[in-house]
């Protein structure tokens, strides 16, 4: 015990320990913001691996042709929405299966852009940082929060802008309603299967973001694995947090520091098991729900199907 | 008739758009499509031996399909049989070494290992399900990633899964080869070797078929699956029933783990990282793609293993293997399609009926 206390002490105590949990997290957090507003309205999207994917892979094809970041990210982007739009339309209009849909899409995507990277082979590029003056300077997490690449800054205005959406205005209000009681929001004129679908498309465009993020700002080229299975961590975040928001950031954060002990525990002198530590999220999450789950309840119609006139 | 017929003309324009897609898909990345049919059909039924090879990977499939079946039908989605079959197979490595006696009780008794190491990750999921109201659809899924953790833990310790230093390299993570007259037979038939597991499928399918449609507890699971307050109502037990059907699927997906590893074809008779190699997600596909009808999930599995045996044969073209995962998942959505279409037909028929009953009072 006393040694997983000093290996705790350590890595609160180094500064890469914190910009490596920070890198995680923040990955996690681009994939889980657009996954909440998914499940809020009412859909289990475990594509969002899929769209991860889909985001890393265009990003890299996209700086490869144009060498301009931000077109590079507008392709991010656009990947993320056509896996979303197979997602959203295949689910939610043609009312097929949301868990075929995202497994097919989460094989498939991984095929294609596996397949399509070996034809296209994009170069290699690393986005560089651009350092916050004065907010860098802080101590500890100074350098691992304001001295990144502006992709990662993304996720300051996209995290509130995605609470405002939600809690603040009509069209949050009619997702939200879609996720709990479609029956009645479809009564009151709401279009629940649309409003549905726009909410997948809002996870497509933030896990493009989050893909391009991985490629241009962490890994530095797309790779068979580079998602690996994140997007499900993003998706236990959801459910860790309770289907709040501020209890989503808060398991991007934790499962991402946990994440990155396995790179910076090994250059503190510690070691550790790998697999159990990988797991620690699932589990973590499953006990929270089991824990809390008189407390903390999923959105109503949750993963439901929404056929009008079926209940 | 008329109807059926149309159903039909859909589905060969759904299929027909997939396969034209991932044909200009190959061309377009200057393969040949040809070629990659070509290779696909010699690797998984012209060439000798492949018929075997394919229809021993698709008995695996079809097994988790058939304990899918159970669960969808009793109105409870269970997306974890990836990780459940993982539990199974390494329970029975565990039993199939570690187990004194003769070799044919080894076998059923690392068979029975599978089933309960399957239906254990299931049960937890229904045990949350029922005790605290967890939807098993998320423990379900959650618990596929910690099975794969689990395991590859268990295969750097000597004192769970891996193998004696000796035999292996050093840092390798693989289990003990099981020992020759612990493994499922193999018999010959026209120059394809087939695992007896076949038998075990095909009767499978019968009882499955037959409980279903034909006992009280089968009419009970459909029941619950299809109005779950009249189930209540005639007091069919949802505790009961819905805990069953969940742990009956995590069984069979534990006993195709077992079957994978017994019966040859995956992995030579040992447990490695990444062994269930997505066997689990493809027979939940095949589930839902043959509408959770038993009998229509013996063609879907052969068709998906078949795209996996005939993908081995792919590296001869040039082209990636991946791209079979590509053709496997644009099959799956155009199989999706004409059924829905079908149904949202009808609904618009039903809507429309409905409307003008309300009209003209």
């Amino acid at each position: 015990m006393g040694d997983v206390l000093n290996a705790v002490l350590d890595v609160a105590r180094s500064e890469v320990a914190w910009i490596n949990a920070f890198t995680f997290a923040v990955f996690l957090a681009f994939g889980a913001t657009g996954e909440w507003v998914a499940e809020r309205a009412g859909t289990l999207n475990i594509s969002v691996e899929a769209m991860l994917t889909g985001g890393a892979f265009g990003a890299a094809v996209g700086q490869d042709l144009s060498g301009n970041e931000v077109v590079a990210v507008l392709a991010a982007v656009l990947a993320g929405l056509s896996v979303a739009a197979v997602q959203a339309h295949m689910s939610h209009h043609l009312t097929a299966d949301q868990f075929v849909v995202g497994l097919t899409l989460n094989i498939g995507v991984l095929g294609l852009t596996g397949f399509l990277d070996s034809a296209v082979a994009p170069n290699a590029y690393r986005a560089s940082a651009q350092r916050i003056p004065v907010l860098a300077d802080i101590p500890l997490v100074g350098e691992a929060l304001f001295n990144r690449s502006w992709l990662f800054y993304l996720i300051y205005p996209l995290v509130p802008a995605c609470w405002w959406l939600v809690y603040r205005t009509r069209w949050g209000l009619e997702a939200r309603a879609a996720g709990e009681e479609p029956q009645a929001a479809d009564v009151s004129g709401i279009d629940v299967n649309r409003r549905r679908r726009q909410a997948i498309y809002l996870t497509g465009i933030t896990s493009g973001l989050g893909g391009a993020y991985l490629v241009l700002a962490v890994v530095g080229r797309f790779g068979d694995s580079i998602v690996g299975g994140r997007g499900f961590i993003a998706l236990a975040a959801v459910i860790f947090g309770g289907w709040t928001l501020r209890g989503t950031i808060a398991g991007c954060l934790l499962f991402g520091t946990v994440l990155s002990f396995r790179l910076s525990l090994a250059p503190l002198g510690h070691e550790l098991n790998g697999d159990l530590l990988a797991s620690l999220p699932f589990v973590v999450t499953v006990l929270a729900m089991a824990l809390f789950a008189t407390r903390v309840r999923a959105p109503a119609s949750l993963a439901r199907p929404f056929v009008r006139g079926l209940k | 008739m008329k109807a059926e017929a149309e159903v039909g003309v859909y589905y060969l324009v759904s299929i027909a758009a997939a396969l034209l897609l991932s044909a200009a898909l190959v061309e377009a990345t200057g393969g040949s499509w040809a070629d990659v049919v070509g290779a696909l059909l010699n690797g998984s039924v012209l060439k000798p031996g492949r018929i075997g090879l394919t229809i021993g990977v698709a008995v695996p499939m079809l097994i988790v399909a058939l304990g899918t079946v159970i669960s969808t039908r009793a109105g409870l989605v269970n997306i974890g049989q990836e990780g459940q079959l993982l539990v199974g197979a390494a329970a029975a490595t565990y039993v199939g070494v570690e187990l004194g006696g003769p070799g044919p009780l080894v076998v059923v008794a690392l068979i029975l290992a599978g089933v309960a190491g399957g239906a254990l990750w299931a049960g937890v999921a229904a045990v949350l399900r029922y005790w605290r109201g967890v939807p098993e659809v998320l423990t379900t899924l959650l618990m596929v990633t910690i099975a794969t953790q689990l395991v590859g833990y268990g295969l750097k310790n000597q004192r769970f899964l891996l193998a004696p230093a000796d035999g292996r390299a050093n840092r390798q993570q693989i289990s003990e080869q099981l020992a020759e007259d612990r493994r499922l037979g193999r018999l010959v038939l026209l120059g394809n070797e087939l695992p007896v597991s076949v038998f075990l499928a095909v009767a499978l399918v019968a009882l499955l078929s037959l409980v279903m449609a034909r006992t009280v507890f089968g009419f009970r699971l459909r029941m619950l699956g299809s109005n779950a307050r009249t189930a209540r109502r005639v007091g069919v037990s949802e505790v009961r029933y819905g805990g069953a059907a969940l742990v009956a699927s995590g069984a069979m997906a534990g006993l195709a783990g077992a079957v994978m590893l017994a019966g040859g074809n995956f992995g030579n008779y040992t447990l490695v990282p990444g062994f269930s190699s997505g066997i689990g997600w493809t027979g939940l596909l095949v589930a839902l793609v043959a509408r959770q009808r038993a009998v229509s999930a013996v063609g879907v599995a052969l068709v998906f293993a078949a795209l996996r045996t005939g993908s081995g044969f792919l590296a001869a073209t040039g082209v990636e293997r991946r791209i079979t995962n590509v053709v496997e998942a644009l099959l799956v959505l155009a199989l999706l399609i004409p059924p829905a279409l079908v149904f949202l037909r009808h609904r618009r028929r039903a809507m429309g009926l409905s409307a003008e009953q309300l009209r003209d009072g």
